[in-house]
């Protein structure tokens, strides 16, 4: 038996997500190869090849495969699945897009989204927005899974001497990328950082997220928010933590000016020490945080920056 | 351009789901149903291309039991045209829907096929894609703008870093993200209205469609509680707690 899993990388980074997710395959079988696809992304493969516990780096590089457009990617997982009684890929969008479409060319059942491998056909996933955890098992003789990356500790990402094999892809001339607006930024990438500084509602327009900017700075935190946030247009979808929105389990997490709505909650109940501040003492976030302060956030968080 | 667009059943999304008795599954008896809230943005969705003269029916089906026609007739009211109830009350996965889906997409002609991206019981977000494979059309999933052009489909997804722009060719499947659009409320002549539309029911058994499980759920728990943590009084008290207790400054 052996196991697949497909990478996340910038082009010539491997993503942290990839290192949990091959911990995760690494709890399945011992055997775990690692595909990595893109347009230009032999550096990335590179680096793939020194993973620790990984047999053999699968290096696909093609215009087809630029941006991971699901079509083409599905179509070049399908094309190597014969080899594979398991195919992972952490719960990203990029995973989400993908897998699903692998999972029903090859008719399986795909597992979405798990934290724990209870053996090789069995796992652990949050369902009814992680207010219930089912454990199911897969029947399919080949698993296509997705992982939810912050359940599960990364390998090291060195010390192994995989060797790099190519692999081909082709161009179903299904779609064609346009563009992409992606959000600049010094901070740490939310969904691995430490340490995350969220705003709701409470903080009441754009301009006033400054004072959460603030703070995350000087922590050197990444910048969540509520889904209210967002779709008030305070902060940039890719900020939103929850249910339909982004995973974090940092060390520290602080919600300010977020009540605390249980799809919020789903997405950020696992970091290891919540922080809340909001004005209502009766906000349902005070009942996972660990350290509560009843305070406007407009005074409390600059003086939190000043004294750090 | 027909659009069809799959519609669930679901938990309402302010509930908070427990296990039952025996741990075997979760408790749903007595709950408030609802349609699923992506599945809202997506009838909304096709009624506004409707709107617009780009669409020239909106058909909506659902896969469920007999009672998911008044989610089914909720669309209706909202503006879709016509509606179709695969009946059964078997809880099927989505690989399965996606098969019957397949079926009537084929049947339907439909042009467009426009899905909520994730159901907030099972969460999978996974019918939208598996729904693209079988019918080997392209996809857009995550959708927060959609716009038709002659014979292509241009789609902003919300991506991990941001927003991503892709064309796809129609015939297409697009699954819907939060902030597509806000759907309206039905207004009571439209729910009066609704009640004349088209309604076909199907039983799912007459489709000899394979809907067979691939997956046992063991058993439901709930996730480890939080320990009640405390309030402080102040800035400082906050600083000495995360500096010396938590010791994760």
């Amino acid at each position: 038996m052996s196991v697949l899993v497909i990478a996340d990388h910038d082009g010539s980074e491997i993503k942290k997500s990839t290192l949990c997710t091959v911990a995760a395959a690494t709890q399945m079988d011992v055997d775990v190869d690692l595909l990595v696809a893109g347009d230009d992304c032999s550096a990335a493969a590179d680096k793939a090849s020194a993973i620790s516990g990984i047999r053999k780096v699968l290096h696909a590089e093609s215009p087809a495969l630029a941006y991971l457009m699901a079509e083409n990617a599905a179509d070049l997982i399908v094309s190597i699945a014969a080899d594979y009684d398991a195919i992972l890929m952490s719960a990203g969008t990029n995973g989400k897009n993908i897998l699903p479409r692998v999972a029903a060319l090859l008719n399986s059942q795909a597992i979405s989204d798990i934290i724990s491998v209870e053996s090789a056909d069995t796992f652990k996933r949050p369902i009814y927005a992680g207010n219930v955890i089912a454990t199911i098992k897969s029947n399919d003789a080949k698993k296509i899974i997705t992982v939810r990356a912050t359940a599960f500790d990364p390998v090291e990402a060195t010390g192994g001497s995989a060797s790099v094999e190519k692999v081909e892809a082709k161009d179903l001339g299904h779609s064609e990328f346009d563009k992409e607006e992606l959000a600049k930024s010094d901070r740490p990438e939310l969904a691995a950082a430490s340490i995350v500084v969220s705003g709701g509602r409470g903080i009441g327009s754009e301009e006033k997220f400054s004072v959460v900017y603030d703070l995350a700075d000087k922590l050197g935190a990444a910048v969540g928010a509520s889904r209210a946030a967002v779709d008030a247009g305070y902060v940039p979808n890719d900020m939103q933590v929850g249910q339909t929105g982004k995973i974090v389990a940092p060390d520290l997490y602080i919600a300010a000016g977020i009540s605390g709505a249980i799809q919020h909650l789903a997405g950020m109940k696992e970091s290891k020490v919540i922080v809340a501040i909001n004005k209502d003492e009766d906000a349902p976030i005070f009942q996972v945080a660990d350290y509560g302060l009843v305070a406007d956030l407009f005074e409390a968080l600059p003086e939190l920056t000043a004294k750090l | 351009m027909k659009i069809l667009v799959p519609i669930k059943r679901v938990v309402d999304y302010n509930i908070k789901v427990r296990p039952n008795a025996d741990n075997s599954d979760v408790d749903l008896a007595n709950l408030k149903m609802s349609m699923n809230p992506f599945c809202e943005i997506a009838v909304e969705e096709a009624v506004r291309l409707k709107e617009k003269g780009q669409a020239t029916e909106v058909v909506v089906i659902s896969i469920g039991p007999a009672k998911a026609q008044e989610q089914l007739r909720a669309a209706l009211a909202l503006g879709a045209d016509r509606a179709i109830l695969i009946e059964s009350d078997q809880v099927l996965e989505p690989l399965a829907i996606a098969k019957v889906l397949k079926h009537f997409v084929e049947q339907e002609s439909a042009d467009l096929v426009v899905l909520g991206k994730q159901s907030i019981d099972g969460d999978n977000n996974q019918t939208g894609q598996m729904l693209a494979a079988l019918t080997n059309r392209p996809q857009a999933t995550f959708a927060s703008e959609l716009v038709i052009e002659q014979d292509k489909a241009i789609v902003t997804r919300e991506v991990d870093g941001g927003l991503q722009t892709i064309k796809v060719n129609l015939p297409a499947i697009v699954t819907t993200d939060l902030r597509l659009n806000e759907p309206r409320y039905a207004k009571l002549p439209d729910i009066m209205k609704a009640k004349k539309k088209p309604f076909e029911t199907i039983a799912l058994d007459s489709l000899g469609i394979d809907t067979g499980a691939r997956t046992e759920l063991l058993n439901v728990s709930l996730p480890p509680e939080r320990s009640a943590g405390i309030k402080v009084a102040n800035v400082d008290e906050l600083i000495e707690k995360l500096k010396n207790e938590a010791k994760v400054l």
